[in-house]
């Protein structure tokens, strides 16, 4: 739209543009623009889609679960190259790792669990708000590994708290523990509000 | 480099102090009688020309028939070390004096050895377990445990 700028000097110049201004308003200015408005219908059309609440709200728990560690041996180092640059969590939204249970999502049980730790790790796991996930990676976290027969070591921790996804090795690498983050993507994305833990197909 | 004392020397320096304390002082180790520990701990830390005033290690052996109880003691000043051993028989109630008066840091490792090994150290000030929790059965470093 171009912009009307008439050039005066003095005050009576002024007015006589503006009444020349106000004549050409009264020639030209006998239809009207359209609402600006008007695109918004096919912006809509274009852009807008139909979900159920449901798969919204679990594809951003999806994309958003903060990562509670609890390294308690050898397991937790790939855990950390897992979250530095090379294979970098941050992809999945788990670059915030959380050391308050209170602002975790997800809990990684990585190494050995001890029948004293078993405590202070059931402590932890309480205090984490619902909706909550446990990875338990490597062999000790999933059975007790070589110590299972031992009389400190809890042989498997889903004895003390319910596991969603286990990944296997000893230690296993960056790539697996990506596996099984992938794997717990796939069960948060079956869950509804009301029961965000529905059991993967 | 820290460099280990002649064993035969220093334990001819504790037998000539307190009488009937060495027990032998062979092998690199001094072994000592445990009911003088106490008097023998004293007089490694203080004399002069030995000054252990440094304990790196405190660790236990089950032979079985006894206990033996070792001491590593490393001199800062006279750069030296030691290692120094006591027995305790019996395996119902195995009893070895506490060090933690003359080394304060053998507080937690001989928690650790009553924990592990059910030595008892009299004199220790807070002696209970520090590995395990209360009420565990036993005590797992025994060769006879399981």
């Amino acid at each position: 739209m171009e912009i009307i700028r008439p050039e005066v000097t003095t005050p009576q110049e002024a007015d006589l543009a503006e009444g020349k201004l106000i004549n050409s308003f009264l020639e030209t200015c006998t239809g009207q623009y359209p609402d600006p408005d008007k695109w918004l219908d096919e912006e809509i059309r274009r852009n807008v889609l139909l979900t159920t609440v449901d798969a919204a709200v679990a594809w951003a728990r999806q994309r958003s679960i903060f990562p509670l560690i609890f390294g308690t041996a050898c397991c937790a180092f790939e855990m950390i190259a897992a979250s530095g640059p090379r294979f970098d969590l941050s992809r999945f939204g788990m670059d915030i790792i959380r050391f308050s249970p209170r602002q975790a999502d997800v809990m990684l049980i990585t190494g050995t669990i001890t029948w004293k730790m078993a405590t202070a790790a059931r402590m932890i796991y309480d205090q984490m708000p619902e909706p909550k996930w446990v990875i338990a990676v490597g062999a000790c976290a999933i059975s007790g590994g070589t110590f299972r027969e031992s009389y400190s070591v809890v042989p498997g921790v889903n004895h003390i708290m319910p596991v969603d996804v286990y990944v296997p090795g000893c230690p296993p690498r960056p790539e697996a523990m990506i596996h099984g983050i992938n794997r717990l993507h796939a069960k948060i994305v079956k869950g509804t509000i009301d029961n965000p833990n529905l059991a993967l197909k | 480099m820290t460099v280990a004392v002649n064993t035969e020397e220093t334990g001819k320096k504790i037998a000539e102090a307190i009488p009937g304390s060495v027990v032998s002082s062979e092998a690199g180790s001094l072994t000592v009688d445990s009911k003088s520990l106490a008097q023998v701990s004293e007089f490694l830390k203080n004399t002069p020309g030995l000054e252990f005033d440094y304990l790196t290690v405190l660790t236990a052996v089950d032979y079985l028939h006894y206990f033996e109880v070792v001491y590593r003691l490393v001199s800062l000043k006279n750069n030296q070390s030691l290692i120094l051993k006591t027995r305790a028989y019996g395996r119902e109630n195995p009893t070895v004096p506490s060090v933690t008066d003359t080394w304060r840091a053998a507080y937690y490792q001989e928690r650790e050895i009553f924990d592990l090994l059910g030595i008892k150290f009299e004199g220790h000030p807070n002696l209970k377990r520090l590995l395990l929790w209360e009420g565990f059965n036993g005590h797992p470093l025994r060769r006879d445990y399981l």
